[in-house]
């Protein structure tokens, strides 16, 4: 054996495990095919949000006189802009770079490719290279799904990834999905000055949030300028000389053809579980996702999957966690499995949205008796002092019990604010706990203290 | 004006209690200090007064229904000065949050203000807390965990945690509502299999915890009726099953003269006459048992983990059949006390207990027990230890017998008595010392005045 442990793919599952497995004294080597940090800080939760971060910042500029100063109409350059959200990512590369050098953990650039549970042949710019470890985990990750029929060509048909680094500003823009990374395209391109449609086959935007949530970010998005149509389907997606024609038939029946500047396709995604090997092994999957136990081991004993390629939430810190979860299991510990039911969800358009555990209806269709505390972004000093006064935070308890089911919050910063419930439903809280808790004033905080009273009918500021 | 009225907390530790019968109804007008509703807790009945003046516009609960959370809107009244149309108010609790416009009765603080929580006669948290155990170790769970526990009746003290540090987590206690008492290690693995994925922790040893006995199903051909258990017979079950099968008893019974003490009542009675106030034999006995526990500390005890905790004080737990079921209202400080005031603070909880009437620090502490099943014509008997207390003593029936007095027949008032000791804390020789010392007090009974 080469190594104690082989990581494939060095994401933020990957990456992790990496380190904390170098921290438990295994001989680690990690094999990546591209850049270290994988799609999340590469091409994925990161670069957005420094593309974001200027289309929330352009936002505040054009509406600076609400704030009572005066600026002379701002104007921007799409290369500067995306050329920061690159240097972002790069920094955060280098970040991981040195990260594996401190721990002493190989990193083999190539493609690799399991040969048997125990083997991994990595073809590097320099030949093969064959690595052998008891254990092995896959953390291939994962890849845009495609439209059938359509090719994202990059040109004026985008994945995540054309969009992230777009060759042009789109003027009217056709964006395909409405799941965390569309309406985060969206909320971009729409802040940028794009004319923004968003198509969502479900009845609802973000079909994965609180059916609340849902209504009120497609309300905000639609005053802010952007048609969503819900219900629908795409179809005859084609691409001509000056633009895309696609046409969008909506539950009625009813069938309309434009023509956009540019279509973005964020439809879900793929496991990347191609030619790494993994049919020989007979490794069980469930819709292409690797299945695996609670200590993130597959059925094949000692090769364990994180992240992506594995079942859903498909978020970086879940696959982080799993890292974690495994590497301490090779290690002969005995972590505590994940709870699925714990892992936040952030979405950062303009509203942000963030929410943990069960949506309400959720709640009711597992048999909970539910107590639903609502707390609106007006009713807060400080969301007002920020002049962003709209949004809310909700919770779940169940009522008998007390136990916190489910948060769910939309507005300004509410993803830094999520952590909060997580801890209190990692720690089992009730109600009683949380009302006890002193929250600072003036914060956006103090909606969730607020939330948290009003499902109990003493909210004090609404 | 639409006033919310809440579950109020009857008590620090209630969180839940059932709503047992409504003395309003839609229509009615209030004034404050009516008494609108009877809300049971594990332990007491209490009668509810109306703070707040209006009309009662309606009963947002149904009687009977169990687990109210304390501070769920319970009805709602038409504030004062107001004719009262049935406006549907999407959220009237917005305009008045009302944590507390109820109180229990007995509760002399100002309305808004939760019951002061009542003095605790004993260092030792209340018998029957989900919190805190016999055991004198802390009992590491999460608020969920001990939230579950308390309403299903489940003793934390008995699960193994699986969280972080061990701490008992709410899946540990979910474990040991579903899964009956273990016999051996085999099982382990079709229970692993049974929690699925995503929640594969190991699973928790479980705990042969005293969970409701799994009862067999009537035979649907012997002519019955099913009889709802109310939270007292609840807890009954589950802190006598818990005292069985965590307690090791040992018996101690001696026969005690009874002539001397029933000559001292009567001259006693005589004497108190112009007071009103009637001594029982029991209340002599009360008084002997708690002057032996101070004659022989060793039995004023309590089991717990690591420690023994050794009284200072006798508090006497006296068994009281009240219509819901056993309850023991307590003499605090019965050492010391004079019988005409055990006789007297006896009267009023007895009565207190039949009414179901009784706070919980009336009932909750003490550090023995006593039982007299005298009254039916019991002659012996043997009694469950109530934990954390390490002893208690059943009385029987005084009754003529034929007894030995120096090679000759006589016959005597005799009285027999068991004392049941939590043999960890309590050599039987200790337990036979006090017997002994309660045998001696009660034959020469002016120790009990003196």
């Amino acid at each position: 054996m080469t190594h104690d442990l082989l990581i494939l793919g060095s994401g933020p599952g990957g990456y992790v495990a990496a380190i904390r497995a170098s921290q438990l004294g295994l001989k680690v080597a990690i094999i990546e095919r591209e850049r270290l940090g994988g799609i999340c800080l590469n091409w994925g939760c990161i670069p957005t949000k420094a593309l974001l971060r200027t289309s929330e910042i352009y936002h505040y500029i054009t509406h600076a006189d609400a704030y009572g100063l005066s600026v002379e109409k701002p104007t921007f350059d799409l290369k500067k802009v995306t050329d920061r959200s690159r240097k972002v990512a790069a920094q955060l590369n280098g970040g991981v770079k040195s990260l594996m050098k401190k721990h002493k953990i190989e990193v083999v650039e190539g493609q690799g490719r399991l040969t048997s549970a125990t083997e991994i042949t990595v073809t590097t710019p320099n030949g093969e290279r064959q690595l052998s470890a008891k254990n092995i985990i896959i953390a291939t990750g994962a890849r845009a799904r495609d439209l059938p029929g359509v090719e994202a060509d990059g040109n004026r048909i985008w994945t995540y990834r054309h969009a992230m680094v777009p060759p042009a500003m789109p003027t009217k823009l056709l964006v395909i999905g409405s799941g965390a990374i569309g309406v985060e395209f969206a909320s971009f391109y729409s802040d940028m000055g794009a004319k923004v449609t968003v198509v969502e086959m479900l009845d609802r935007i973000l079909p994965v949030e609180d059916a609340d949530v849902s209504a009120h970010v497609q309300k905000a998005l639609t005053k802010q300028g952007m048609t969503i149509i819900t219900g629908a389907k795409v179809s005859d997606v084609s691409p001509g000389p000056d633009g895309v024609t696609a046409t969008i038939t909506t539950a009625d029946g009813k069938a309309a053809t434009n023509e956009y500047s540019h279509v973005i396709v964020a439809i879900g995604i793929l496991p990347n579980t191609q030619d790494i090997g993994l049919e020989a092994l007979h490794i069980a999957t469930n819709r292409g996702h690797i299945t695996t136990d609670p200590m993130c081991q597959t059925n094949v004993s000692g090769l364990y999957a994180i992240g992506d390629v594995t079942g859903p939430p498909w978020l970086a810190h879940k696959a982080s966690h799993e890292g974690i979860i495994a590497v301490e299991h090779i290690a002969g510990g005995h972590p505590h499995a994940l709870d699925v039911g714990l892992i936040p969800g952030c979405t950062y358009a303009r509203p942000q949205v963030a929410s943990i555990g069960l949506t309400e209806a959720k709640a009711k269709a597992a048999g909970h008796t539910v107590r639903v505390g609502k707390f609106p972004f007006i009713g807060n000093g400080k969301a007002i002092a920020l002049g962003e006064a709209e949004g809310f935070v909700k919770t779940v308890f169940d009522a008998t019990t007390g136990q916190l089911l489910g948060a769910h919050m939309v507005g300004a910063e509410v993803t830094e604010l999520i952590q909060g419930y997580a801890i209190a439903m990692g720690l089992e809280t009730t109600e009683a706990e949380l009302m006890h808790t002193i929250f600072p004033h003036p914060t956006l905080s103090e909606m969730m203290h607020e939330s948290v009273l009003d499902a109990y009918g003493r909210a004090i500021h609404f | 004006m639409t006033i919310d009225v809440t579950m109020p907390a009857l008590s620090p530790t209630m969180e839940v209690g059932t709503l047992a019968k409504w003395h309003v109804k839609p229509g009615d007008l209030l004034k404050s200090g009516d008494i609108i509703a009877e809300i049971e807790t594990d332990k007491a009945t209490m009668e509810v007064e109306a703070v707040d003046e209006g009309t009662v516009a309606e009963l947002l609960v149904a009687e009977g229904t169990e687990n109210v959370p304390v501070g769920a809107v319970i009805m709602r009244l038409d504030g004062e000065g107001e004719a009262s149309p049935k406006i549907p108010n999407p959220n009237p609790s917005r305009e008045q949050p009302a944590p507390d416009l109820i109180r229990g009765e007995g509760s002399s603080s100002t309305p808004a203000a939760p019951p002061a929580p009542p003095a605790q006669p004993t260092p030792l948290p209340p018998a029957g807390g989900a919190g805190g155990g016999p055991s004198g170790s802390r009992t590491i769970a999460t608020p969920l965990a001990r939230r579950i526990a308390e309403q299903k009746g489940i003793d934390l003290t008995s699960i193994k945690g699986t969280g972080p540090n061990n701490r008992i987590v709410r899946a540990d206690v979910d474990a040991a509502i579903t899964s009956p008492p273990k016999v051996s290690g085999a099982g382990e693995v079709e229970k692993r299999a049974e929690r699925g994925p995503g929640e594969g922790a190991p699973a928790p040893t479980a705990p042969p915890a005293p969970p409701k006995p799994a009862a067999p199903p009537p035979t649907s051909d012997i002519p019955h009726t099913l009889e709802k258990l109310g939270p007292v017979r609840k807890v009954i079950a589950r802190r006598l099953t818990e005292a069985k099968q965590t307690v090791p008893h040992i018996y101690l019974t001696l026969d005690v003269e009874l002539d001397a003490l029933l000559k001292l009542r009567a001259d006693l009675n005589k004497a108190l006459e112009p007071r009103g106030i009637k001594l029982s034999v029991n209340d002599l006995v009360i008084k002997a048992l708690a002057l032996a526990l101070r004659q022989v500390p060793k039995c004023n005890v309590s089991f717990a983990g690591d420690n023994l905790v050794v009284y200072d004080r006798a508090d006497i737990s006296v068994a009281v059949a009240a219509p819901s079921g056993l309850i023991t209202p307590i003499i605090t400080g019965a050492d010391t006390k004079s019988v005409s005031l055990i006789a007297t603070e006896m009267k009023a909880l007895a009565e207190k207990a039949r009414a179901g009437k009784l706070q919980p620090h009336e009932y909750q502490g003490g550090t023995a027990s006593l039982s007299n099943l005298g009254m039916f014509g019991i002659r012996q008997f043997d009694a469950v230890i109530n934990p954390p207390q390490a002893m208690i003593l059943a009385v029987g029936a005084g009754e003529k017998r034929a007894v030995v007095k120096g090679d000759a027949l006589a016959i005597a008032t005799v009285m027999t008595i068991t004392g049941s000791f939590d043999h960890r804390a309590i050599d039987g020789a200790d337990g036979a010392a006090l017997m002994g010392a309660v045998k001696g007090l009660i034959e020469r009974p002016l120790g009990l005045v003196a």
